[in-house]
């Protein structure tokens, strides 16, 4: 009974969600909309790396993977003239491919070594960005890259049907992410994460089951990567540094990582408090120091990331005439 | 005489200086209960490891089946049914009872990439699942499992410990002291639960501090000293043995 009567609440909930976003850009400036378009690009970023995190290795050259994602398809679609819906898939699957082979350096190392190690790879990549001019066009990187094709009346150039086409992407994407934690790859991940010998000792490959995580981020990152670039039109080293890496961790940390949605959450509260209300009051510049700010203040106050609001808000919805609460608090959030 | 299922040949391990096992030989009989015992730093969780695929042996070889596996990866080892266990409490804390033992299942629930994310892996893992339950209900733990792992008592979660091993299919169970810890009367449960998993077909080779459980409990004991084999014999044969008592107490010539 109550059974049902939660599914009709998230069909509710989905749906009005679904007509929001539908909507969303028909309530926005010029501006606002191609920071709508960003914010969705951000979001299967960020999903993708609480993928990668599931495992309990924390990398800091998921951005460089956008990057290389970015780079592949603007080269496959600008050097080689493949059509440029199929470059982003070609730019993604080259992403993957670099995990694959990243994997074999990196997961001899775990914890505090991983995430030295993968700073490291990140940095590599961005230097033969930087130093070979072809194909990656040195420092100034890569520029005039074609956009996506129009379909019939519809131009990709105008960003609310640029924003359409990613909200349809990245949801695909998303599906795919979150049908994969769900499945049996959700509980090995997890368990490797915890017990990396035990899950050794029933059978579990860890190093193929950490080098699927690693790949499956690293495809959906070139993926987001693709979708920026084919939009701005521009790539360059610097746009994938290690600054940009520390967003996606804030963003990622601030929303939580314990559930699918929370570093959405994170992704899209910050760029609220961001690109809405500091360029409003004009503060834009200062964003570093807002981010570092916030940081500070969720991990004081909000260790559990913005995602632990919701079961106390639904708890205190449905509340005091339902059951006391059954479980500490504790042993609900890992 | 039946083949034995393992069969460790000359093995030895050293670290560095140290010659943590030197020479070993010994052979386990399917289906029966065999204990490695001897006083601390005799070297048999190391044995436990080399055989489990933890360490590779320094020298000498392990057989298993017929087929030498020194040297193999623990999860390869654990695909063709050598499953161990670890010592004190090894468990994913953070999971449910059931899905412990759904982890368990890993090398029977094998699905490929697109029928996970498509569910077409529905079947397998009903079934999975299903063996889980089973497993849970020859454990006495049916009623904790949706209980968090870490909320378990303990003497629970070295049950659950098992279940997850044995729902690995195992051949062959190596248990690393599955008594430390506990109380009688969970030591004497304990015993049966592995008198039922031998009596299921499994054989069991267990390292083992408590020699009252050993000696009620296993069929053949193999006892080490620094290193090396001492004797092996039914528990009647080793708890004579003039060797296994000086071992483990001193001669006399060294307490006068």
């Amino acid at each position: 009974m109550s059974d049902s009567k939660t599914t009709i609440t998230v069909w509710i909930f989905a749906l009005t969600l679904l007509a929001g976003l539908l909507v969303l850009p028909q309530l926005l400036s010029y501006s606002q909309r191609e920071i709508a378009v960003f914010l969705i690009i951000n979001v299967l970023l960020v999903v993708s790396y609480r993928l990668m995190t599931l495992t309990g290795e924390w990398s800091l050259g998921h951005v460089v993977i956008m990057g290389v994602g970015a780079y592949a398809s603007a080269l496959f679609s600008k050097r080689l003239g493949v059509p440029v819906p199929l470059s982003m898939f070609l730019g993604a699957s080259t992403a993957g491919l670099t995990a694959v082979v990243l994997s074999f350096p990196l997961f001899r190392m775990k914890g505090f070594y991983f995430l030295i190690g993968s700073f490291a790879a990140g940095e590599v990549i961005r230097l033969i960005w930087k130093y070979f001019t072809f194909p990656f066009g040195g420092a100034k990187g890569l520029n005039l890259i074609p956009s996506f094709p129009d379909i019939g009346w519809i131009s990709f150039f105008d960003p609310v049907n640029y924003y359409y086409l990613c909200l349809i992407v990245v949801s695909v994407s998303l599906f795919i992410l979150y049908r994969v934690e769900r499945s049996r790859f959700g509980l090995t991940f997890h368990a490797l994460h915890w017990q990396d010998k035990l899950a050794e000792s029933v059978g579990v490959n860890t190093f193929r089951y950490r080098m699927l995580a690693f790949t499956l981020a690293s495809f959906f990152a070139g993926l987001s990567g693709a979708l920026y670039a084919h939009y701005i039109g521009t790539v360059n080293p610097t746009r994938f540094d290690v600054e940009e890496m520390v967003y996606v961790l804030i963003w990622a940390i601030v929303g939580g990582t314990a559930t699918f949605y929370g570093p959405i959450v994170g992704v899209v509260a910050l760029t609220i408090v961001n690109d809405v209300l500091l360029r409003a009051l004009g503060f834009d510049t200062i964003r570093p120091m807002i981010y570092g700010a916030v940081l500070i203040a969720s991990v004081l106050f909000m260790p559990d990331g913005l995602e632990s609001i919701f079961p106390k808000l639904k708890r205190l919805m449905m509340g005091r005439k339902t059951e006391p609460a059954t479980k500490s608090e504790a042993g609900e959030i890992p | 005489m039946t083949q034995p299922i393992l069969e460790v040949c000359d093995l030895s391990r050293n670290f560095g200086g140290l010659l943590a096992v030197n020479q070993l030989s010994f052979s386990v009989i399917p289906g029966t209960i065999h204990g490695i015992i001897g006083p601390n730093g005799a070297g048999k969780t190391t044995t436990f490891n080399v055989i489990s695929g933890f360490y590779a042996p320094s020298s000498g070889h392990v057989t298993y089946l017929g087929k030498d596996i020194s040297g193999i990866r623990t999860d390869r080892l654990a695909e063709i049914g050598l499953i161990r266990t670890f010592q004190g409490t090894t468990l994913f804390n953070e999971f449910s009872v059931i899905d412990n033992v759904r982890l368990g299942c890993h090398v029977s629930a094998k699905s490929g990439f697109l029928s996970r994310l498509l569910g077409a892996d529905r079947e397998s893992e009903a079934v999975a699942t299903k063996k889980a339950e089973d497993l849970l209900a020859f454990f006495n733990l049916s009623d904790l499992r949706d209980e968090e792992a870490s909320n378990l008592p303990h003497g629970h979660q070295r049950a659950l410990g098992m279940a997850v091993a044995l729902a690995a299919d195992p051949k062959i169970l190596l248990l690393d002291e599955p008594f430390t810890g506990m109380n009688p009367e969970e030591t004497a449960r304990m015993m049966t639960l592995t008198r039922d998993i031998r009596d299921r077909g499994i054989t069991v080779m267990l390292v083992e501090h408590d020699m009252q459980a050993v000696m009620g409990l296993c069929d053949m004991i193999t006892v080490m000293n620094f290193g090396s084999l001492l004797t092996e014999g039914t528990p009647k044969e080793v708890r004579t043995n003039p060797g296994v008592i000086e071992a483990y107490l001193g001669s006399a010539h060294h307490a006068s």
